[in-house]
């Protein structure tokens, strides 16, 4: 009977572990956090002009500097979105999976490629919509040698985007001069 | 001994059905049409859906989304947030009568369809605020 019992226990623990694979979604996926002033501030500059399809086009040519394919525009509303495959392969996981390997753990996949993409929304503000302000927004996906995905995320590091603004500032000038 | 046997293989079946057939989540018509757009539509007293979109997409990026498509005819915002799990939403908006709009939003959640009423809730909540406008249920 007690055999039984403890039978039944591990089906149902079983069960629920094989059920909690349907997760739901976390409590504050589409909640404000307090982080999202300041990552709206690191995103987001402010151009002295009312030629919002000018700066888009800055954009879009800044996007292409770095690499980037254009995804889809909608240049009524302010957007582009774009995106690259490039490689996730690290120095230190190599090392690591030869290490591994070498201990005799076996194969160890490591990283080896990641998509990143970069989404351009740019809109008019002020009373008179006499600004247009540029918000950059980027994030990746990391793929291992098994194609499992490993990372998954929104890229925050500041110097990113004080880079591409720097970078921006320029290409608007350069499409200026048509150069 | 045999009884308790098909009862351990009933209670293991019930717990791996938890989850619908492969078939019906084409469609997903387990859930209620009617009680699913109350959850995921909300009406406000603009006419202005240029700018409704654009106050949707700096509100989705607020809320960590990057934008995936957009278009302004039809009406409609596509956006992914990648946080260790994919969470994709579609915002639509069309007029409703002479002085509102209905906005609508759909999320799915890695796999999975988000019918939990909650983080629609929270998304409206912070689309009112940017919008400086009222969300109103729709009934």
């Amino acid at each position: 009977m007690n055999k039984f019992y403890q039978l039944l226990f591990t089906v149902i623990l079983f069960g629920l572990i094989s059920i909690s694979g349907c997760a739901t979604i976390p409590k504050d996926a589409l909640s404000l956090s307090p982080e999202s002033l300041a990552q709206r501030q690191m995103q987001t500059r402010k151009y002295e002009t009312k030629d919002e399809a000018k700066i888009l086009a800055a954009c879009a040519g800044l996007l292409q500097d770095m690499g980037f394919n254009i995804d889809e525009s909608e240049t009524k509303l302010g957007v582009i979105t774009s995106s690259k495959m490039r490689s996730a392969v690290s120095a230190g996981q190599q090392v690591a999976a030869v290490f591994v390997a070498l201990l005799g753990g076996g194969y160890m996949p490591t990283d080896k490629e990641q998509k990143m993409r970069a989404s351009v929304i740019t809109r008019p503000i002020g009373e008179r919509g006499e600004h247009i302000a540029v918000r950059v927004t980027f994030q990746r996906i990391v793929w291992n040698t098994q194609g499992q995905v490993t990372t998954s995320e929104s890229l925050t590091d500041p110097k990113i985007y004080q880079e591409f603004f720097d970078k921006l500032s320029k290409s608007i000038f350069l499409e200026a001069q048509e150069i | 001994m045999k009884n308790k046997a098909g009862l351990i293989l009933i209670v293991f079946s019930l717990l791996v059905v938890g989850c619908a057939t492969t078939q019906q989540r084409l469609l997903d018509s387990d859930s209620s049409q009617v009680q699913l757009r109350s959850i995921q539509t909300r009406a406000f007293e603009t006419t202005d859906k240029e700018k409704t979109l654009r106050t949707i997409m700096s509100t989705l990026q607020d809320l960590g989304f990057v934008i995936d498509k957009a278009d302004a005819t039809l009406g409609t915002v596509s956006a992914t947030k990648l946080k260790n799990y994919a969470l994709r939403i579609t915002v639509t908006v069309r007029p409703r009568g002479e002085t509102q709009l209905l906005v609508r939003a759909n999320a799915q959640y890695n796999v999975q369809p988000v019918t939990d009423p909650e983080p629609y809730q929270q998304f409206f909540a912070s689309l009112e605020k940017a919008m400086f406008l009222t969300a109103h249920q729709v009934d």
